[in-house]
């Protein structure tokens, strides 16, 4: 099987749509990331950078009401901080309607798939009352412009955002030598280790437990403040150089740019070309994807300097990235926003949502299917492996949902036998067809192409 | 609220499912076989990696106070005192009884096969794999309690349960087991339900899964539309469920249910222990579940609990010395924790190695001194009555099953 548009929209995009015509050939699918990022434009949310003012404003009445509370104006100032809280996870909370609309109505899809692939490689999780809801934000701001650039540049972004930082506690580390350690405080390695092992080399790589300890010695430095987000602090860098991968890094004043170095070689480290290559192979292709594809795409890596344009390109060119078509089952905020997209569901509605129906319609049931959106388990993302995600209850919640969700948002649904077509296209077989015209109703139709393994898979 | 979840529901929805009943788990006369003898088991995946040396606190060696000045190691409270060596963690205060009537134990010093890298993921996949480390991971796809059903006499499709919503490759495997998640619901017409088995038939992995899926949801009840079969509570329960906690007396609740009937095997697992910064808090919580977990177990299961034994397992334990943060980093040794009537508790099994900095493992872990799987072993040996050789070639391929420790009563 050669590569037809049909395909392509369903494993590269985010599935059929009618009046969104698919992209007609591989250079069309790589020209969505081309140019400006149309979906981003019309429904914008707001940049990590955007929301320090924020953060640091709610945290100030926070400390003035715990301050104040046995003052006579302490329900005024709880009041107070109380509403600020609020607003402001209103306004984070409201990330998911832009988020979930450019999926459904982007005629750049591959760059919402590409988006979502790189913010579960950096995988981050929001720990405070503050951050909790800011995913969002930092996927915009770390994630989102460097797609289609250099793999070096994104890490660079990653490395130094405060999500990142304080997700996997680089902020608390202190060098046990440095002045302000004061020999009570010190290292930790979480992500110095997550750094080799899920960012860049990967777990089978050529790292030691010595290197994640010199690299969390280079590391120190790295850190955040509430009202401005990253900073590096010379006074809790460790002093001297270190040795990670065979390399020195650092020894003179405390400087970023010794840490910096040091994301630009490993960035390009053979392993890390390989660990890249390969995932990004099993999430859109195969869990058991093709090793001559694979070694095209480091190739391209390698000789481009991890330019991610021309790996996307190498595995589009490959065959196996068109005759695998069907290995891989949709994950649940995939399989959601494709049936969301084929339903037509207008962008405006999804704004209308009150708190509550977006958790009944969407958030929820995604968590039934098993992937709370935007709190994924642990630093390594969600998993790839079909059978992780068809499980009897994870399916359960699949079919409950294909046959409950399209009429709590239409009132009249589409003819199956029409909509089998606009949904799966040149890729319905005849048993989803069949089950289309012989359901009782239209809502038991469109939930059985919905719950159809040919929908599920790409 | 599950009480609808009947073997007759489970029956009477296979039989309603027509022509292809024949291939479901639920009509295989594996169904009616005799159960396989009356003792329980129940396995708790702890994940994130346990830090056994605060759970259970070797007070004794002054080196502890010394390696970790800010975790609370404090000599003075005796009240979690095991046996003058080792103290117990404060937020297991409410299993000191157990401990004290012989029905909670703890092995110390104990590891997988698995060194070095320190990956929560690998960690995790070794320990639920029950291999060697030789083995390459991901060729790995079965779990060690899927290949002891498979060579246990009278094992049915209800003799194990796999329970909530995290994936558990401990159990994946050709033995059928049945699983269960606080969520989850399913209303469709008896037409719709024969079309979508249709649909599902020829793609092996969701013909096989539908089957589960069907049965298992409408056992726990139909639910009208708009509410998508998942009721307000519901949602709370399955986002609370999905976080990395989880609601431990739900889950225990459940697997013992299924133990007072058909089901003799259950697991489950629990979060929250990769406590690399304020480790007191964060273990705590953790801690907390895990005796939630326990003590509905044995107040579900009456007078069954003397019949059981529940064995909690984590990938690896945690660095000896406290790090940076007030917490600490991904280690080696660490322990398991054993409870049940028909554990012989009230004692810390294993070798301990000291915290000596030359008798730890790479002068920064805990030594690992014996196998988790060896345990793990002897408990099915002692509950089962399955073979040594069996157990050390089929279950846990390559495995010296060494010396009995005696485990049970």
């Amino acid at each position: 099987m050669a590569f037809t548009p049909d395909i392509a929209a369903i494993r590269f995009g985010e599935g059929l749509a009618s009046g969104i015509d698919p992209a007609a050939s591989v250079d069309a699918l790589l020209d969505q990331l081309r140019g400006p990022d149309l979906a981003a434009q019309e429904f914008p949310i707001p940049k990590l950078a955007e929301l320090h003012e924020k953060f640091a404003k709610v945290s100030t009445l926070q400390r003035a009401a715990r301050r104040g509370r046995n003052g006579t104006d302490a329900e005024e100032l709880i009041k107070s901080y109380k509403q600020a809280r609020r607003d402001l996870n209103l306004r984070l909370k409201g990330a998911f309607a832009p988020v979930f609309s450019r999926s459904i109505s982007t005629a750049q899809p591959f760059r919402e798939r590409l988006t979502r692939f790189w913010a579960d490689h950096f995988t981050v999780v929001g720990k405070n009352n503050l951050t909790r809801n800011a995913v969002s934000s930092y996927i915009e701001e770390s994630i989102r412009p460097y797609i289609a650039g250099r793999f070096t540049d994104m890490l660079k972004a990653v490395m130094t955002s405060p999500m990142m930082l304080d997700y996997l506690d680089q902020s608390m580390s202190i060098g046990p030598n440095s002045r302000a350690a004061k020999g009570r405080r010190g290292l930790n390695e979480n992500l110095a280790r997550e750094l080799l092992e899920l960012h860049t080399l990967g777990v089978g790589g050529a790292y030691t437990q010595t290197d994640v300890r010199q690299l969390a010695e280079l590391l120190t430095g790295m850190s955040t403040e509430i009202s401005s987000g990253f900073v590096f602090r010379p006074k809790i860098v460790e002093p001297g150089a270190e040795t990670v991968l065979g390399q020195s890094y650092g020894g003179g004043s405390p400087a970023i740019e010794d840490v910096m170095a040091f994301l630009d070689d490993v960035a390009l480290h053979p392993d890390t070309v390989r660990h890249i290559a390969r995932k990004l192979a099993v999430h859109f292709t195969s869990d058991a994807p093709d090793e001559g594809m694979i070694a095209n795409m480091a190739d391209a890596y390698s000789s481009t300097g991890g330019d991610l344009m021309a790996v996307y390109d190498a595995m589009l060119r490959h065959p196996f990235a068109w005759t695998s078509f069907g290995q891989k089952v949709k994950q649940p905020v995939d399989f959601v926003v494709s049936a969301m997209r084929v339903l037509e569901i207008p962008p405006a509605s999804l704004h209308k949502l009150s708190g509550s129906k977006r958790m009944a319609y969407v958030i929820g049931p995604m968590a039934g299917m098993g992937q709370q959106w935007h709190r994924p388990g642990g630093p390594d993302g969600w998993p790839e492996e079909a059978e992780a995600w068809v499980t009897p209850q994870g399916l359960a919640a699949r079919i409950q949902w294909a046959m409950a969700a399209p009429s709590a948002f239409f009132r009249s649904l589409p003819d199956p036998r029409d909509f089998v077509i606009s949904a799966l296209g040149s890729v319905a077989d005849d048993k989803v067809k069949f089950a289309a015209r012989a359901a009782e109703t239209r809502r038991e139709g469109v939930g059985l192409i919905l719950a159809s393994p040919a929908f599920q898979r790409r | 609220m599950f009480d609808a979840l009947s073997r007759r529901g489970f029956l009477l929805r296979a039989s309603a499912l027509g022509c292809s009943a024949a291939a479901s788990p639920f009509m295989t006369p594996m169904t009616f076989a005799q159960a396989p003898g009356d003792n329980r088991l129940v396995v708790i995946i702890l994940r994130g990696a346990m830090d056994g040396l605060d759970v259970v606190r070797p007070i004794g060696d002054r080196l502890l106070r010394q390696y970790r000045p800010g975790l609370g190691m404090s000599l003075d409270s005796t009240t979690m005192d095991l046996d003058g060596y080792f103290a117990l963690h404060p937020a297991l205060s409410d299993l000191m009884p157990l401990w004290k009537q012989g029905e909670l134990a703890a092995a110390h010093a104990v590891s997988t096969p698995y060194r070095d890298k320190r990956s929560h993921f690998d960690g995790q996949d070794l320990l639920e794999a029950g291999t060697g480390a030789d083995v390459d991971g991901p060729q790995v796809r079965d779990g060690w309690l899927n290949r002891m059903l498979q060579v246990l006499p009278g094992a049915g499709s209800e003799t194990a349960f796999a329970i909530g919503r995290s994936e558990m490759k401990l159990v994946s495997g050709r033995a059928p087991v049945s699983s269960w998640s606080p969520d989850g619901r399913l209303d469709m017409s008896p037409q719709a339900r024969l079309l979508l088995e249709e649909i599902y038939h020829d793609d092996p992995l969701f013909q096989v899964t539908s089957m589960d899926a069907i049965a298992i949801a409408e056992n726990l009840g139909l639910a009208s539309d708009n509410s998508f079969g998942m009721s307000g509570k519901d949602m709370r329960a399955a986002v609370k469920t999905g976080s990395a906690a989880g609601d431990a007396s739900v889950l225990a609740n459940f697997a013992a249910r299924r133990l007072n009937e058909e089901a003799r095997i259950a697991a489950f697992s629990l979060g929250g222990w990769d406590t690399h910064r304020a480790q007191t808090r964060g273990i705590s919580r953790a801690l907390g579940n895990l005796q939630d977990a326990i003590l509905t177990l044995k107040r579900e299961l009456g007078p069954r609990w003397d019949k059981t034994a529940v064995v909690a397992v984590t990938e690896f334990g945690r660095t000896a010395r406290e790090n940076g943060t007030r917490g600490t980093d991904h280690g080696t040794g660490g322990a398991m924790i054993l409870a049940g009537g028909a554990i012989r508790g009230g004692r810390v099994y294993g070798e301990w190695p000291g915290l000596e900095e030359v008798a730890l493992y790479a002068r920064r872990d805990l030594m690992p001194t014996s196998d988790v799987r060896s345990y793990i072993a002897w408990l099915m040996h002692g509950l089962y009555g399955l073979e040594k050789s069996t157990l050390g070639t089929v279950v846990f391929p390559g495995l010296q099953l060494g010396r009995d420790p005696g485990l049970l009563v």
